[in-house]
């Protein structure tokens, strides 16, 4: 009997027709985004979106064109961090246009989609949600960078949540891995984290552009950044204090 | 997927879908050479996940919508996420909706109902019909497989 492989005759429902017309879509809608950089850490609560949105606001202080998509689908909380007016999504026609901050940053977030203080839910059967879940969220994420017209950028930053599926999921959307600046806090238990994550990344051929250690001074005591640099041979670009001033973000923009 | 007429070696090919609003997803394939007819029945978790790739079995019968899977599975959107439609462009402006019509699209969610309405609008005029009616809505549904909005 023949297998799978061996039936080659096209087929009405063309599923792998409809796949690469998803990856066009997104590629194109890319087209004009310079770079594309994940914002991640293997730990929680490392401060991954605070420093995505002062990144970003510094970028876009110093005028380069700056998007953000908060891709923490389940925590997403950039739309405060950026300070967005309230927002209702013109009537899509072509392409989905993005919030804009204050400082012009464009932005996409589920936080712009749900009811407030609703968890993202989806429909569909609850029994064993977790065989779909995932899928769910990655088409969420497909559909951000697909459907928004984000236009020339010169930056998309992507503000990734805790672990690595996200940024796994992000690999396969895109087609490649895109560059990641990686968010440590200068603990023992982030470094250990971060460094998995950071292998991941490398493993996958992205560009880890360099090391925020981030909440430093006080409490946290630590060299995780340090040594993380010296691990993988790569910058720390920026440490941020429990109180940072503008020119800390600026500092840190500029070098990206 | 793909399925195989093992008697005759010939590869099935997609014949119709139907999705009865229970979860579930019935699509069937025939065989071109011995004409046999075979039923592929999903689950409502199968049939989830299949959605959650954005693809449709049977091909698509509407154009990718923006944000299409995101507003047609969030069950806990905002009601006032998306304008409604009502700016729609071009000739599906003047599109004209029975008042039995409009009141069944009140019905629609907030948050899918512009994606809807751009749906309907864009069916009636393809096909060169002046005012959307249920009889209209229902035909779409039926023809374009939107039972699962």
């Amino acid at each position: 009997m023949r297998t799978y492989h061996d039936l080659t005759a096209s087929d009405r429902s063309g599923l792998p027709q409809q796949i690469a017309a998803q990856r066009h879509r997104v590629a194109q809608r890319l087209a004009g985004v310079q770079r594309v950089m994940a914002v991640m850490s293997g730990k929680g609560g490392v401060g991954k979106s605070y420093v995505t949105a002062h990144l970003a606001r510094a970028l876009a202080r110093m005028g380069r064109s700056v998007g953000v998509l908060d891709a923490d689908l389940n925590g997403p909380t950039i739309p405060r961090l950026l300070s967005l007016p309230a927002f209702q999504i013109p009537y899509p026609e072509d392409g989905v246009t993005p919030a804009l901050s204050p400082e012009g940053v464009r932005c996409i977030s589920m936080a712009l989609l749900l009811e407030d203080g609703a968890p993202l839910e989806f429909k569909g059967p609850t029994a064993e949600s977790f065989v779909w879940r995932g899928a769910m969220e990655a088409a969420a994420l497909r559909e951000f960078l697909g459907d928004i017209a984000w236009g020339t950028l010169d930056i998309l930053l992507l503000d990734l949540p805790p672990g690595m599926q996200r940024y796994l999921e992000l690999c396969d959307i895109l087609g490649s891995a895109p560059e990641v600046l990686t968010v440590t806090i200068p603990t023992p238990e982030s470094r250990d984290a971060v460094r998995r994550a950071m292998r991941a990344a490398l493993d996958r051929g992205s560009r880890v552009v360099g090391i925020v250690e981030n909440m430093v001074g006080r409490e946290f005591t630590g060299t995780a950044a340090d040594d993380l640099a010296k691990e993988f041979g790569i910058p720390v670009v920026a440490r941020i204090p429990w109180h940072p001033t503008p020119d800390t973000w600026s500092a840190l923009g500029s070098l990206l | 997927m793909k399925f195989l007429c093992v008697g005759c070696d010939q590869q099935m090919t997609f014949e119709e879908r139907a999705l009865p609003g229970d979860g579930t997803l019935a699509a069937t394939f025939k065989c071109p050479q011995c004409g046999r007819v075979v039923a592929m029945l999903t689950n409502p978790m199968e049939t989830q996940l299949v959605a959650s790739l954005g693809v449709e079995i049977g091909g698509r019968t509407v154009p990718a919508q923006p944000l299409e899977t995101v507003r047609k599975m969030v069950a806990t959107g905002r009601d006032d996420a998306f304008e409604d439609g009502s700016r729609e462009h071009g000739a599906r402006s003047s599109m004209s909706w029975s008042a039995e019509a409009l009141e069944r699209l009140d019905r629609v969610p907030n948050f899918v109902r512009g994606m809807v309405k751009k749906i309907y609008a864009d069916y009636a005029r393809e096909r060169g019909v002046a005012e959307i009616t249920p009889a209209i809505m229902d035909s779409a549904r039926s023809e374009l497989g939107l039972e699962g909005m």
